[in-house]
């Protein structure tokens, strides 16, 4: 298994408040690292950095170093680097067009013009994102007419139509019921297959059903990072223990 | 006890009145508007009124044809939309996506005071200002023309268009904005494929409402456009539009119940439907293209 | 791959393009109203003193003056104010209020917003047809009002509706739980709670009657008026009534005259607008505290 991206002391303020504090992790290929942590400690934070969606807030100071394949993040090319490194939100957004629409978006931005490419990749998205199936017959019709759970499924088609190499998840499924949790969660499996993939959760039973590396996150620190199962079973920081069986969080 | 409540019941009457004062009010406009049109057109044929090109009510030969009055004013309301639309638009655009804070400070009240500044001043702007400049560029611009008040009558209009579009780009969520960022948009493809799309509804009906000020805007047109009434599309020409005429009867003697005199309230008549024309599209594009956002 | 992104040089010029654009259409707009203030400003000065203030007009443009526009102005906008403001407020309290949701309710709301619409000359044709003729009013202060006040008053419901609506319903039901009628709960909580709300919204519409031209010129005010009105049954002109006919004067000098005609129609203005402001923050400050 090979390094996707490598985070080397990264350090994040917003004004005089420090939210990242020297964080160091490796994101492996081919896999799902989940980042947990109680709610404010930086997750949502961290994630953003790793495809500089924080360049769209402002007052925020980023040092240490990002590499996506070895690259400075810093030094590529934001919409290049974004169109590498795809995002899904805590809270389902599709556009208000139709979920046919929403699906070529970004291939159309970045340049796919032919009917039968994009009719190509809408199949194969939804595809991905188990979704076809259920919406197959009613793609021209509008996304925010789908439940909660299509919809969260139809963004993650919406990123993986732009065949990024990594899919960062911010609490996807937060917002949905049980049942699509379960559906987006039996998606990692696959997901993992041809993409690299990080997902924040707060949920640590999911985080231990589907990641395979986890890092456990803390006021802005890194306290612990490992195999899921080491995090899990053998954590060797005694706060990543209380959080862990629940003593705190 | 009772008292209290017969004072409530009186009470609550007499508001009702009031309120109805806004209905008593449009049927007013349309019967005060009816009256003097009817009787305008026993005189008048309906045809000739919608047919000949020719509007000379003050001179002999008389001709009562309202066609040059309307390509007046739809040719200072293109005008002028060739102005709000796109400029009130690029506006609006930079106020809610690009500007930042101190920038909107200093901008927003730029678009206030135009907002407030009254039209006859913009008409006097397009006379002394507008009018030399554009003479100076094309030497045979007439003294009075549809380009000069068509200009005054866009940037009367700009904040229309900004405001109301501004707001409605506002109320896009940043979520989806954020979206359309995470998989590699630029700005401009998030601006034009993402937020003015999303906002269309609220931006078409600003453009409307602008088209609509434009059709009624009186003192700039009666100040510059002219008083000739002619069917042209040169914006270079004195021109006269449906309340340029009006202004124009008004403010020379025409003897009352006189047919002169009648001509204005069919003018206005005509100009009425225009503009409730716009309204009711407005309401329906609104109507049509609600999108509610959770 | 099927997706190339060997357009990203020309995606990136297109946003870079478009945001200069943008940026120049809006500095145009800053330009434009510089433009128009200066034009005003520079043709003013030497014409704007004591004496412009405190004369009747004349055909001369060096002793033209703007007194009998002004107390014109005065007159028409205070009656105005008077006439308009019980009855926007009744109205706004009705419709808040009183009123059920149903038809009537949805009538009168879409009158409201639909005479916002109505070009402001086609009131000027109303006054002329109802208060002046049939109503035998005649070319007065009083049937300018009158036409000013059916022309502001659906602004003016609007905005008492707004500061009406901002009242927290809680305040109400404190007032009913004493055993209040509604009437007393309106004067007693309601109105208090929302009176500078509902004055600034009267005030800037108010500010908007006093630039109004075309609906005085319907009603037939005179520009040339070389008397001061005494009562609301004579004849008056009005400030940008005399802005207009110096404007269209052949003799460019009457421009100059114009010219101070409208600096101290924006002089009005602004003085209108910053006490609508002060109450503004004022009444936010309460909100918030
Ligand atoms: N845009 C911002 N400006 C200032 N502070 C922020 C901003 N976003 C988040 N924070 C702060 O940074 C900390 C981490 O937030 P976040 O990354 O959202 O946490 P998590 O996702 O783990 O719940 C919190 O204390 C939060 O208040
Ligand atoms: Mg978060």
């Amino acid at each position: 298994m090979s390094l996707k991206m490598k985070i080397n002391h990264l350090n994040l303020h917003y004004g005089d408040f420090h939210a990242l504090k020297d964080v160091n992790i490796d994101i492996t290929e081919n896999a799902v690292t989940a980042l947990i942590g109680p709610s404010g400690c930086g997750k949502s934070t961290f994630i953003r950095t790793l495809n500089r969606m924080n360049d769209l807030i402002d007052n925020v100071t980023i040092t240490g170093e990002i590499s996506l394949e070895g690259i400075d993040i810093k030094k590529c090319d934001v919409i290049e680097l974004r169109k590498r490194v795809g995002m899904v939100f805590q809270k389902p957004n599709p556009f208000p067009m139709s979920i046919y629409e929403n699906v070529i978006y970004g291939p159309k931005i970045h340049g796919a013009k032919d009917k039968k490419v994009l009719d190509a990749i809408v199949e194969k998205s939804l595809r991905g994102a188990a979704l076809w199936e259920e919406v197959k017959d009613r793609l021209h019709k509008p996304a925010l007419g789908l439940s909660g759970g299509q919809q969260q499924r139809l963004c993650i088609a919406r990123v993986l139509a732009v065949e990024p190499e990594v899919l960062l998840m911010d609490e996807p499924t937060s917002a949905l019921d049980p049942a699509s949790t379960l559906k987006i969660e039996d998606l990692m499996e696959q997901l993992k297959k041809e993409y690299t993939v990080v997902i924040v959760t707060h949920n640590m039973q999911q985080a231990g059903r589907i990641s395979d590396f986890t890092s456990f996150f803390l006021n802005g620190e890194i306290i612990e990072s490992d195999k899921t199962e080491n995090i899990f079973y053998k954590p060797r920081d005694k706060r990543t223990e209380d959080y862990i069986t629940g003593r705190f969080g | 006890m009772n008292y209290n409540k017969l004072v409530d019941n009186v009470i609550k009457r007499i508001l009702l009145l009031f309120a109805a004062i806004s209905v008593i009010t449009t049927i007013a406009i349309v019967f005060s508007l009816l009256g003097e049109t009817v009787s305008f057109f026993k005189e008048v044929s309906i045809v000739e009124f919608f047919t000949d090109t020719r509007w000379t009510p003050l001179l002999e030969p008389k001709h009562f044809g309202i066609l040059p009055l309307i390509c007046g004013t739809l040719l200072i309301t293109a005008g002028a939309s060739l102005i709000s639309i796109p400029i009130g638009l690029a506006s609006a655009v930079f106020l809610s996506e690009y500007a930042g804070n101190r920038t909107r400070k200093i901008l927003k009240p730029v678009l206030e005071i135009l907002a407030g500044i009254p039209t006859i001043v913009y008409g006097y702007f397009a006379l002394v200002t507008i009018t030399p400049i554009l003479q100076r560029l094309i030497p045979q611009t007439n003294i009075f023309n549809a380009a000069s008040a068509s200009i005054a009558v866009g940037i009367m209009t700009i904040p229309m268009v900004a405001s109301l579009s501004e707001d409605a780009m506002k109320a896009v969520p940043n979520a989806l904005r954020h979206g359309a960022f995470a998989i590699g948009s630029t700005k401009f493809e998030v601006v034009t494929k993402i937020v003015i799309p999303s906002a269309l509804s609220s931006i078409l009906a600003s453009f409307i409402l602008a088209i609509s000020r434009a059709i009624g805007e009186t003192m700039i047109v009666a100040l510059a456009a002219g008083s000739t009434p002619k069917l042209t599309l040169n914006p270079l020409e004195s021109i006269q539009t449906i309340t340029g005429y009006i202004v124009q009867v008004s403010m020379g003697d025409t003897p009352r119940g006189s047919i002169e005199s009648r001509t204005i309230f069919a003018a206005g008549m005509v100009l009425f439907m225009m503009t409730l024309l716009m309204n009711i599209i407005s309401m329906l594009i609104v109507k049509k293209f609600r999108r509610v956002y959770d | 791959m099927s997706i190339n992104t060997t357009n990203m040089k020309s995606r990136k010029l297109k946003s870079q393009i478009f945001y200069a654009i943008i940026l120049i259409c809006t500095l145009t707009t800053i330009a434009v109203l510089a433009a128009l203030l200066i034009s005003v400003f520079s043709k003013s000065i030497g014409w704007l003193n004591w004496n412009f203030l405190s004369s009747l007009p004349s055909r001369f443009p060096a002793k033209s003056g703007i007194k009998a526009g002004i107390l014109g102005t005065l007159w028409v906008i205070g009656l105005t104010a008077i006439i308009s403001f019980p009855l926007g407020i009744g109205a706004a309290i009705y419709l808040e209020e009183y009123s059920k949701k149903g038809w009537l309710k949805e009538l009168i709301q879409i009158n409201i917003s639909n005479l916002a619409g109505v070009p402001s000359i086609i009131y000027g044709m109303l006054g002329l047809a109802v208060f002046v003729r049939q109503w035998g009013f005649g070319r007065s202060i009083l049937s300018g009002a009158l036409t000013m006040t059916i022309l502001i008053l659906p602004v003016l419901i609007v905005a008492a509706q707004e500061a009406i609506r901002s009242v927290p319903s809680s305040m109400r039901h404190g007032s009913y739980a004493l055993g209040a009628t509604q009437w007393q709960t309106i004067t007693g909580v309601v109105l208090p709670y929302a009176s500078s709300g509902i004055l600034t919204g009267t005030i800037l519409a108010i500010a908007r009657a006093i630039g109004e031209t075309a609906p005085m010129i319907m009603v037939g005010a005179a520009a040339f008026i070389s008397f001061v009105p005494g009562g609301i049954m004579d004849s008056f002109t009005t400030i940008p009534l005399q802005i207009y006919s110096w404007t269209g004067k052949p003799q460019a000098e009457f421009q100059n005259v114009a010219a101070a005609g409208i600096v101290v129609l924006l002089a009005v203005l602004l003085l209108i607008n910053s006490i609508a402001i002060i109450l503004r923050n004022k009444y936010q400050d309460r909100v918030k505290s």
